[in-house]
């Protein structure tokens, strides 16, 4: 089962789009991607879900996935994390 | 008349009617589903029209206030879609018998219940989103009207208690004059949007302004925070005479743009801009801008897998060199690390990133990530008036270090065959305490300064910019800055240095007089700004710039300094 884990690094500004762009990417894989903070775990493909992870910054997160296309999932989410760090 | 005072969200003048924005709070019965399948369909076409509702709504908030406003209803859009949540819905109203209405309630409830206990203020404010969700649906499901703007006729002063985004993207905006709330701070909903539309705003006026009725004759000076609640004669003349006054300032601001900045005294400032592309580049030089102040490097770094190779880079920068035909432009050489980080470079988790491995501190410790960039800078300053700039110094070893690798690449160049800048002029910015307090020192190692407000102003006062808690000590207005910046100038110009600042301080109109008084011989803004900020330079002398800044540091709190030249340039129509 793919697993990776990653500092949320990005400085959270008043809009919502992180968590947005994370959840529509998740939801274009058919895999099951779930997301862990702390003890808390989330779907990733539902928005109340990952917001009520409570990950702000510097959070640590463990993403997995398990199903179809998880090895691509998990790359492209991870990609998508990366890029946030540019968001000043 | 009655006078109220609140909280300066976005500056302008409003005189007209009150409109009180309510919206009732959804009521509805707690009924058990007599059919669930019934009710079932009756909730999925309440999604249904909802998510028609939150796409125009989406489409109308990108229109008129941009993409981060937009952004809102997308992120609402995929909460009403939320697979969690319409299980949750329909397992309650499947499996327990419960009415639409409550389940849907009940659910977002649960999840307000969540978000509204973290401790972290960006994602409690999300709770808000998702009360605006559920009650979208409930309204959906009442078959209740949407708009709680309905009965807005006549150009008016919204006044509520505070706006959600729905309330507000729902709004006319051409019958909008501006905003008074009771509640909210400078950085609530109400206030952002109110800045995007250039409408003027008032919050935090407290419970009193809720008890006005609708059409209430009302005033606001909003960059003073002040509201008059049936204004006498005399304060409506003298709020029409201000609002001229500022659109006249406006104008001409606007229609002089190309022209230098020169006050009435005959003392030239630069004003340049600050950018992070070529696009930024174009419209620095459409702003009236006369160089570029600050060229943040990142954009070359940031959302890509591997790092830029130097001759990427030369061609980034001789592209940007090329737009501005001769102008000048000031290179901040790689500022990553603190809250941007990259993920092709590898750095240990640090407690505290802005105090940690960041700007020439990281550079230096990576000379494979360094030289690169300071060869391709070299190479393109070649028969271009390039500058570089270090950020983040903190001592005068850094700079010292920084311009012997600067040479010893120009040396490797030469070696190679390539043409390099002979001449590059180097430059600090000046943002770390340290940097600021050993300015005499550092004067003697470097060409000029650039101060940078932003981060100075966090360092001074030890207070996260990013922490919604205590970021609004970190104003540049406050006089611990402003001395600093004081003594920055004074030391630069000892040694005949030039001093520049890129913070957002610069682009503050009430900030020019008196960074102008204090000597300051450039200023570094956001393009739209720079022709605002030179008719607020052509407004001055030199004289009068002096005296309001010696003013200005006299006394004891941002606030103070604020009001106090506001008194002194509002006559001029500056705000």
């Amino acid at each position: 089962m793919p697993e990776v884990t990653l500092t949320i690094r990005n400085q959270v500004g008043l809009h919502a789009r992180p968590a947005a762009l994370f959840v529509q990417t998740a939801q274009q894989f058919p895999c099951d991607i779930r997301v862990r903070h702390g003890s808390r775990e989330a779907n990733a493909k539902s928005i109340l879900s990952v917001l009520t992870l409570g990950a702000g910054q510097g959070a640590v997160v463990t993403i997995r996935t398990e199903g179809e296309r998880a090895e691509e999932a998990l790359a492209a989410l991870q990609a998508l994390i990366a890029a946030f760090q540019g968001e000043a | 008349m009655r006078v109220l005072q609140g909280l300066a969200a976005s500056p302008g003048i409003a005189i007209g009617p009150a409109f009180r924005l309510e919206r009732a709070p959804v009521r509805y019965q707690r009924t058990a589903a007599a059919d669930r399948e019934r009710e079932l369909l009756r909730f999925q076409q309440a999604v249904e029209v909802a998510a028609r509702q939150l796409e125009e709504v989406h489409a109308r908030a990108a229109a008129e206030s941009g993409a981060s406003q937009a952004a809102i209803f997308e992120a609402q859009a995929l909460m009403l879609q939320d697979p969690e949540l319409l299980q949750k819905v329909r397992a309650a109203v499947e499996e327990e018998g419960i009415g639409a209405e409550a389940a849907v309630s009940d659910a977002a409830e649960e999840y307000i219940g969540i978000l509204e206990a973290l401790d972290d203020d960006y994602l409690r404010a999300r709770s808000r989103d998702v009360r605006d969700v559920a009650d979208r649906l409930l309204r959906a499901l009442l078959g209740v009207s949407d708009s709680a703007s309905a009965g807005l006729q006549t150009p008016s002063i919204i006044v509520a208690r505070d706006l959600t985004p729905s309330d507000t993207v729902a709004l006319d905006k051409s019958l909008v004059l501006g905003f008074c709330t009771a509640e909210g701070g400078t950085t609530s909903h109400t206030a952002i949007l109110a800045r995007a539309l250039a409408l003027p705003a008032v919050v935090g006026l407290g419970p009193g302004i809720l008890e006005i009725e609708d059409g209430t004759p009302l005033a606001l000076d909003a960059g003073a925070g002040t509201v008059w609640v049936e204004p006498d004669a005399g304060t409506v003349a003298h709020c029409r005479a201000q609002r001229a006054a500022v659109a006249a300032f406006m104008l001409q601001a606007q229609g002089r743009a190309m022209e230098p900045a020169v006050t009435r005294d005959g003392h030239r400032v630069e004003v340049m801009a600050n950018v992070g592309d070529v696009e930024g580049a174009w419209a620095a030089l459409l702003a009236g801008a006369e160089g570029i102040g600050l060229l943040r490097s990142e954009f070359l770094y940031l959302e890509r897998p591997t790092m830029p190779g130097e001759e990427e880079q030369y061609q980034a920068y001789r592209r940007i060199l090329e737009v501005l035909d001769g102008r000048p432009v000031t290179l901040r050489t790689l500022d990553v690390g603190g809250d941007k980080g990259l993920h092709y470079i590898q750095m240990p988790p640090q407690m505290n990133p802005s105090l940690g491995l960041r700007g020439i501190r990281l550079c230096l410790a990576r000379p494979d990530i360094f030289r690169p960039q300071l060869r391709a800078a070299l190479r393109a300053g070649a028969g271009h008036s390039l500058r570089v700039m270090f950020p983040m110094v903190s001592t005068l070893g850094e700079v010292r270090a920084a311009r012997e690798m600067l040479e010893s690449c120009r040396n490797e160049l030469r070696a190679e065959g390539h043409p390099v800048a002979d001449q590059m002029e180097v430059g600090v910015m000046v943002e770390v305490p340290a940097a600021a307090l050993m300015a005499d020192r550092l004067a003697a190692e470097v060409d000029f300064f650039s101060i940078g407000t932003n981060d100075l102003s966090q360092y001074v006062m030890a207070a996260d910019r990013t922490s919604a808690e205590v970021a609004h000590l970190a104003d540049a207005f406050h006089p611990a800055v402003l001395r600093l910046v004081r003594d920055v100038i004074a030391a630069a110009h000892t040694r005949g240095r030039r001093v520049g600042l890129c913070g957002e301080l610069a682009g503050e109109p009430l900030a020019i007089p008196v960074l102008l008084g204090l000597g300051l011989d450039e200023l570094s803004i956001s393009p739209p700004r720079v022709p605002l900020a030179k008719q607020v330079i052509r407004a001055l002398t030199i004289a009068e710039a002096r005296d309001i800044a010696a003013q200005a540091l006299a006394l004891d709190s941002p606030e103070e300094i604020q009001a106090r030249v506001r008194e002194r340039v509002a006559g001029a129509g500056i705000q």
